[in-house]
C-alpha cells in the first residue's frame, strides 16, 4: 500500500477527497497524512516565498503606488492622488501615441512578419537542399541579445557609412537612402524591420513543430485527388496549423505590447517620441524623470492590456484549441 | 498519361521549385549580410567602412578584435554574465522541480489553485514590474549585488519552468513510484534519486531556456547594476557601444564577440532550446 501522500493521484477531485478521509482516519494515517503534508508543504515553499515575493508582491506594490504621486525615494509613496495618473494618462499625447504606434507594431507583425515566417516554415518542410543550414541560420538571430541585434542595426541603419544606405546607393536607389532612425516617419518601420530580422526565426521554428505534427497522408491523398499545392496548403496545411498560428500570434501580440529592449536600444523611444512605446515611456516617468507614481501608472495599464487581451483571446480564439496557450490554465486534464 | 502535359507540368515543377530555393536564398542572405557586416567591418578600420563597404577589408586590421581580447573588461562581462546565468538556473530550476513534483504527484486542497497562481505569473513580464521590483531590490539592499538579478530572474522563470516540468513529471508512470515506496523510499528519496534522474531531459531543456533568457536580460541588470564591475555582456555592449559611438568598426569587433557565446551555445544545445521553445508555447 501507498502512503497517501504518494498517491501520484491525477486530477479526480483533489478537493472532495481529504475532509471525508480525515473524518474518520486511524492514528497510522493520520500520521501518514501529516507527513504527506510537511513534504507538500517544504517541497512547495522555496518556490512560493520566491514567487509571492519577487512576482506578487512588487505586482500588488505597482497597483498601489500608481495611486500616488510619488518620485520614488523614502519608504512608501505619501500623497494619495486616487486615480489622477490614469486620468492624465489619457489626455497625455504620449502615451497616446504609444499605443497608437503599439497597434501599428502589432498589425505589422500578424500582416508581415508572420505571414513571412509561415512561408519559410513551408519552403523548409519541403526538401531542399541545405534545409537544415538554412533552418538553423534563420533562427540564429533570434539567439542574439536584444542589445546585441539593437547596436548592430544603429550602425547599419546609420545615415552615412551604413550598410543600407550604400547598398542603396551603389545599386542607384540613392532617391530611397534616409536617416532611417533618425526620420520621424521612417523609424517605426526600421524598428519593424529588425523586430522582423530578430523574432521571425522564432515563429518559423514554432511553424515548423506544428507542420510537423500534420500527417504526411493527408497531403498524400489530397495530391491524389488532384488537389495543387496552394489548395493543399489552404485547405489542409492552414487550418491544421491553426492552433499553432494562434499562439504564434498571441506571443507575437503580447511581445509587441510590452516591447522595451529592442526600442531602447535603436533610438530609446525618438526622435521626438515618433519610436516610444508604453514600456520606454514607463522607463522615462520611472527612472529618468523621478515620476514613479505615474510610470507605475503605465505598467499597471500595460499590464491590464496583456490580461484583458489574453483573457480575450483564450475566451474567444483559443477555445476551439483542445491544448495551447494558456488554455492549460483552465482545462487541467 | 499524355506526355506533354507531364513534362508540361514537371518543368513547371521544376520552375516553381527553383524560384522558391532563390527566395530561400535570398532571406538567408538577409540574414547573414548584417552578420558578416559585422564580422567583416571588425577587421576594417572605420574610414575604410565608409570608403570601402562591400569588399574585403584592407589592410586586415585585427586589432580591433585583439584590443578586445586583451581588455580585462570584456572577460569580466563575460564571467558576471555565466555566473548570473549559472546561478539563477540552478536556483529556479531547483525550485521548480520541488515544486512541479507535488504539483505532479499529490493530491491536496488547493492545488490547482496554487498552480494557477503560478501558470497566471506567466502574464508578468519584467517590464510591467521593473518600478516595483527595483524598489523592492533597493529596500532589500541589493542594488549592485548579483542577487539582486539572480532572485527576480528565478522568480520570474518558475511559472514556464514549472509548467514544463509538471508535465514531464506527469509522464512518469505510477508503477515507478509504487514500486520505490515498496522499496522504503521516502517522498524525498523518490524525487532525488528516481525522479530528478528520470526526467533529465526535461531537466536539460529548461535549464537551456534560464540559462538563456538570463544571458540576454538587458532591463533588470539595467536598473540592478550601476557598478561597471557587475556589468553583463548586454550591459558592456551598450555601454561600449556609446564610448565608442564614432568608431564604428570596433563597435562591430566588439559585438561579434558578444555574440559568439551566444551562437556557439546554441550550437551545442539546439535540440534542447527548440524543444523547449516549442514546448514552452504549446504548453505555456
Amino acid at each position: 500500500m501507498t502512503p497517501p501522500a504518494l498517491t501520484g493521484e491525477r486530477s479526480e477531485s483533489p478537493a472532495a477527497h481529504p475532509r471525508t478521509a480525515r473524518a474518520q482516519a486511524p492514528p497510522e494515517a493520520r500520521r501518514r497524512r501529516f507527513r504527506g503534508l510537511v513534504t507538500i508543504t517544504l517541497f512547495l515553499l522555496p518556490a512560493l516565498v520566491l514567487f509571492t515575493l519577487l512576482v506578487l508582491v512588487p505586482i500588488a506594490v505597482a497597483g498601489y503606488t500608481s495611486l500616488f504621486k510619488w518620485n520614488g525615494l523614502g519608504g512608501l509613496p505619501t500623497q494619495f492622488i486616487g486615480l489622477d495618473n490614469f486620468t492624465r494618462m489619457f489626455g497625455d499625447e504620449i502615451f497616446l501615441g504609444d499605443l497608437w504606434r503599439g497597434l501599428i507594431l502589432i498589425v505589422l507583425s500578424v500582416t508581415i512578419q508572420l505571414p513571412l515566417a509561415l512561408g519559410i516554415a513551408m519552403l523548409l518542410n519541403q526538401k531542399m537542399r541545405g534545409r537544415a543550414v538554412y533552418r538553423m541560420l534563420f533562427f540564429a538571430p533570434y539567439m542574439l541579445s536584444e542589445v546585441i541585434t539593437g547596436v548592430l542595426f544603429t550602425m547599419i541603419l546609420s545615415p552615412d557609412e551604413g550598410l543600407a544606405n550604400q547598398v542603396l546607393g551603389a545599386v542607384g536607389l540613392e532617391s530611397l537612402e534616409s536617416e532611417w532612425l533618425g526620420n520621424p516617419s521612417t523609424v517605426l518601420v526600421s524598428v519593424f524591420i529588425v523586430m522582423t530580422w530578430k523574432y521571425f526565426g522564432f515563429h518559423m521554428i514554432l511553424y515548423l513543430a506544428g507542420r510537423q505534427g500534420i500527417p504526411k497522408e493527408l497531403g498524400e491523398a489530397a495530391s491524389i485527388d488532384g488537389a495543387s499545392a496552394w489548395e493543399q496548403f489552404r485547405y489542409i496545411t492552414l487550418p491544421l496549423l491553426g492552433p499553432t498560428i494562434r499562439i504564434s500570434v498571441f506571443l507575437s501580440v503580447i511581445g509587441a505590447i510590452q516591447l522595451f529592449d529592442l526600442v531602447w536600444v535603436l533610438t530609446s523611444g525618438g526622435p521626438i517620441h515618433s519610436s516610444e512605446t508604453m514600456a520606454v515611456t514607463m522607463f522615462q516617468f520611472g527612472f529618468k524623470r523621478s515620476q514613479v507614481g505615474y510610470g507605475t501608472a503605465i505598467s499597471v495599464v500595460m499590464f491590464l492590456i496583456s490580461l484583458i487581451f489574453a483573457l480575450g483571446y483564450q475566451r474567444y480564439v483559443l477555445r476551439r484549441d483542445t491544448e495551447g496557450a494558456i488554455t492549460t490554465m483552465r482545462d487541467q486534464r | 498519361m499524355n506526355t506533354h502535359r507531364t513534362r508540361a507540368r514537371r518543368s513547371g515543377v521544376l520552375l516553381r521549385s527553383v524560384s522558391l530555393q532563390t527566395l530561400v536564398v535570398v532571406l538567408g542572405a538577409l540574414v547573414v549580410v548584417p552578420l558578416l557586416f559585422a564580422l567583416v567591418g571588425g577587421f576594417k578600420d572605420t574610414a575604410q567602412l565608409s570608403t570601402n563597404p562591400f569588399g574585403l577589408p584592407s589592410p586586415w586590421a585585427p586589432e580591433n578584435y585583439t584590443d578586445v581580447l586583451a581588455s580585462g573588461v570584456f572577460w569580466r562581462q563575460i564571467l558576471n554574465s555565466v555566473f548570473i546565468a549559472l546561478a539563477t538556473t540552478l536556483v529556479v530550476v531547483g525550485l521548480s522541480a520541488m515544486a512541479a513534483f507535488v504539483f505532479a504527484r499529490f493530491a491536496f486542497r488547493g492545488r490547482e489553485a496554487l498552480y494557477t497562481l503560478f501558470t497566471v505569473g506567466l502574464m508578468f513580464p519584467f517590464t510591467v514590474a521593473i518600478l516595483p521590483l527595483f524598489v523592492l531590490v533597493r529596500t532589500m539592499g541589493l542594488l549592485d549585488n548579483p542577487l539582486g538579478v539572480i532572485l527576480p530572474q528565478a522568480a520570474f522563470g518558475l511559472p514556464m519552468t514549472i509548467i514544463i516540468l509538471r508535465s514531464f513529471f506527469r509522464t512518469i508512470p505510477r508503477e515507478v513510484e509504487e514500486a520505490a515506496t515498496i522499496d522504503g523510499c521516502t517522498a524525498f528519496g523518490f524525487f532525488w534519486r528516481i525522479l530528478l534522474p528520470m526526467a533529465r531531459p526535461a531537466l536539460a531543456t529548461v535549464s537551456v531556456l534560464a540559462i538563456v533568457a538570463s544571458w540576454n536580460n538587458f532591463f533588470l541588470p539595467l536598473v540592478i547594476f550601476t557598478d561597471p564591475n557587475w556589468w553583463t555582456v548586454p550591459l558592456g555592449v551598450q555601454q561600449f557601444s556609446g564610448q565608442y559611438v564614432s568608431d564604428t568598426a570596433k563597435v562591430l569587433a566588439y559585438i561579434v564577440l558578444a555574440m559568439v557565446p551566444a551562437l556557439a551555445f546554441y550550437g551545442v544545445a539546439e535540440r534542447q532550446l527548440i524543444g523547449g521553445l516549442t514546448a514552452g508555447a504549446s504548453k505555456g
